[in-house]
């Protein structure tokens, strides 16, 4: 019996199955066959390829930094491309590099989500003569030619304590809302932050508590109502991360804290704005994220070219942000920590999502 | 009737009653994409893409196996990325703790496949719900994986260069990675089991009916075992195939599951169970593959892409269904017009032919 039902008039089902779905791929294959790849650029670097691949789409910080590739290709006559895993796992990037060797593509800048994972497609990516550019978090060094990042991890830590200080003075207790807990560029600010104030003589704080929002605004809220509640003492809060810095501003402006509690870290000036002027800060700081796009464009440029081949002391032109000089292990930084008040905050606002 | 259509089927040639399935026309699919996307993508036709293909395919093709004989038996394994996390970090962290590799190995594969185990005994002789069983064991086993390695992240580069060097070996200029050869093995070894012998016919029965199977002799506790055990062993090969070509980190292979069921599904194999094949299988993880990696090679983004796999998933299952409920619908409405008559008539006749044959009595 179970043969007959398995066998019988089941054409007409298969071949409308066969029909759905080869019609299915079909359209998906031919629909995107207009973007025809870029050929393999000539001595000069116009009309070169260059592709992003940052640690997973759909962030609205990668937006920000992207938009800034973007005009800085647009600018050199690259032809530029984006692509990225829709989540940021430690090997998801793999496939999205060997189809930009495939590609021929002759720039990638990649912002690993884990320093090793992407190291053996990155090589195949070198062997086929690509340069490649590491942003926001580097791969091995062997693995890459540069390393771009916003500003040097101890600006970053001292810019904040510097803050906290101006607010609140050099005693009293104070506590990091961080991001997650394995972030290798979060525990780098919290370790040169540590190291700072024990060797500055002025900052005598208690440093009680450091909390881990997991870049979640709810959990995030959540971790800055438990630090007033268990520390109620607690005179200042530290958070390096845009999602727990307005989230834990969002919480201190309906409390009773609010003014009593400063808060500072790296935050966006778009996102911040209401709570610096309702008085829940004073101060926060950050960069500008599309700097770094840019900056790796141009970079890009100078290395395809031959004028750059990642050696210290180097050189080279970036358009609108002036000259950069190539430091240690062929790291760039953009530039400098940018710090916001009541004052300037008008002028920085496009930073944001 | 019956004897007729079975016996019209034996007649036919193998070859012409294999074309005619479920699975001929899948494979017809794959050949299919595999034309329109050498035709129309100038890159996709190269030994650059099969290598890079296959490899990034090897964990699927790997999982869809057991995978396979699971579902088709009605039960379903959720917690398989999890036993490659697990397997993956018992190897990055033993290298770390500075063990030799062949000993991670051979470790990892242990707990992989002790994984399987407790599956198999929770759900065969306890008698759990497979679904609620491997919920718990994927979230279990991807803690113990966090356990294991911490936020260490331990590459490739960590183990001796003979081992991830073999995983990269092509055959020749094909640009088929060797590999793939392991692969066919353990494909044709599943193909046999599960359609030559008597434990997987017994599968099948499984599928339809358990009480059914039983009845008939089957040892469905022990069968269900070691289809778990089966599942975790082969995960753990994945697990150390992982940590050789990618990475062993606590969220390696995570989704992985969802992946391998979705392929296994789209290849013809039914979520109820009773239903299915190796080769279709197979075939469903190599059409999933092929679109992805040809869209990808047009950057065209991935939220796109799991909308396409997505719809495919949907359209490959509901289609036939869709059919079929039509089919039925029609013979109900046919049924109806004509049965009440055909019945009428038929008694009518018996009871003319009795009457006549008592009359002439």
């Amino acid at each position: 019996m179970e043969l007959l039902r398995n066998n019988r008039g089941g054409v007409r089902r298969r071949l409308l199955t066969f029909a759905a779905v080869s019609t299915v791929a079909a359209i998906a294959l031919t629909g995107c066959t207009a973007a025809a790849p870029a050929e393999e650029g000539s001595g000069s670097s116009e009309g070169a390829t260059i592709t992003f691949i940052p640690k997973n789409l759909n962030n609205p910080y990668i937006t920000l930094e992207l938009s800034g590739a973007k005009e800085a290709a647009e600018e050199l006559g690259f032809v530029y491309n984006e692509a990225a895993p829709l989540d940021a796992g430690a090997d998801s990037q793999i496939p999205f590099i060997q189809t930009e060797v495939q590609n021929g593509t002759q720039i990638i800048a990649v912002s690993p989500n884990d320093p090793n994972a992407v190291c053996p497609a990155l090589e195949d990516a070198r062997a086929g003569g690509a340069k490649i550019i590491t942003f926001d978090s580097d791969s091995a060094v062997e693995c890459r030619d540069i390393f771009i990042n916003q500003v040097s991890v101890e600006l970053v830590a001292a810019g904040q304590l510097k803050q906290l200080f101006d607010q609140i003075g050099g005693t009293g207790e104070i506590a990091i809302l961080s991001a997650t807990a394995a972030a290798p560029n979060q525990n780098a600010w919290i370790e040169a932050m540590i190291a700072e104030i024990e060797a500055n003589p002025e900052y005598e704080w208690d440093l009680v508590a450091t909390v881990y929002g997991d870049d979640d605004d709810t959990k995030s809220f959540q971790e800055a109502q438990g630090l007033l509640q268990s520390y109620p003492n607690l005179k200042g809060i530290i958070s390096p991360t845009t999602v727990g810095i307005a989230a834990t501003a969002r919480y201190l402006s309906t409390s009773e804290y609010k003014g009593q509690v400063a808060l500072v870290g790296l935050g966006l000036p778009g996102q911040m704005k209401e709570y610096l002027l309702d008085g829940t800060v004073e101060g926060f700081a950050l960069w500008d994220p599309s700097e770094v796009g840019y900056l790796a464009a141009y970079a890009g440029k100078a290395l395809l070219e031959g004028t750059i081949t990642g050696a210290e002391g180097e050189t080279f032109e970036a358009g609108k942000l002036g000259t950069y000089t190539i430091g240690k292990d062929g790291l760039i930084i953009v530039g400098e920590l940018l710090e916001f008040n009541a004052e300037n905050i008008d002028q920085y606002e496009y930073i944001s999502f | 009737m019956t004897e007729s259509t079975t016996g019209m089927h034996r007649r036919a040639h193998p070859v012409v009653t294999w074309l005619r399935s479920r699975d001929a026309v899948l494979v017809g699919v794959l050949l299919l994409i595999v034309l329109i996307a050498s035709l129309a993508l100038p890159r996709f036709a190269s030994p650059v893409t099969v290598g890079y293909l296959l490899l990034n395919a090897v964990p699927i093709l790997m999982i869809a196996l057991p995978m396979t004989l699971i579902i088709i038996t009605g039960e379903i394994d959720l917690s398989v990325a999890s036993i490659v996390g697990m397997s993956t970090a018992t190897i990055g962290s033993l290298t770390l703790a500075g063990w030799e590799f062949l000993p991670a190995v051979a470790m990892a594969v242990v707990v992989g496949t002790l994984g399987g185990v407790l599956n198999g005994v929770l759900i065969a002789f306890v008698g759990l719900p497979s679904l609620a069983v491997t919920i718990g064991t994927l979230a279990l086993y991807r803690g113990l994986t966090l356990v294991f390695i911490g936020d260490n992240s331990v590459s490739s580069s960590s183990y001796p260069p003979e081992f991830p060097q073999f995983i990269n070996l092509k055959l020749g200029a094909t640009g088929i990675p060797a590999v793939i050869l392991i692969v066919l093995a353990f494909i044709v070894l599943f193909s046999v089991v599960l359609h030559l012998t008597p434990f997987g016919r017994g599968l099948y029965a499984l599928g339809y009916s358990k009480d059914a199977a039983t009845f008939v002799g089957i040892k469905v506790a022990r069968s269900k075992f070691w289809l778990f055990v089966a599942s975790g062993f082969v995960s753990a090969l994945i697990g150390v195939y992982w940590a050789l070509y990618y990475s062993a980190r606590s969220d390696s292979a995570t989704g992985l599951e969802l992946t391998v069921i979705a392929a296994v599904l789209l290849g013809g194999v039914s979520i109820f169970g009773g239903r299915g094949t190796v080769v279709g299988a197979i075939t469903g993880v190599l059409i999933i593959s092929v679109i992805n990696y040809a869209l990808r090679l047009q950057r065209v983004p991935d939220v796109v892409l799991i909308i396409i796999t997505g719809t495919l998933l949907i359209v490959s299952v509901v289609a036939p269904s869709v059919v079929d409920a039509v089919r039925r619908r029609r013979a109900t409405v046919r049924n109806r017009r004509s049965l009440p008559q055909g019945s009428a008539r038929g008694d009518h006749g018996v009871e003319h032919s009795t009457s006549a044959h008592q009359e002439k009595e």
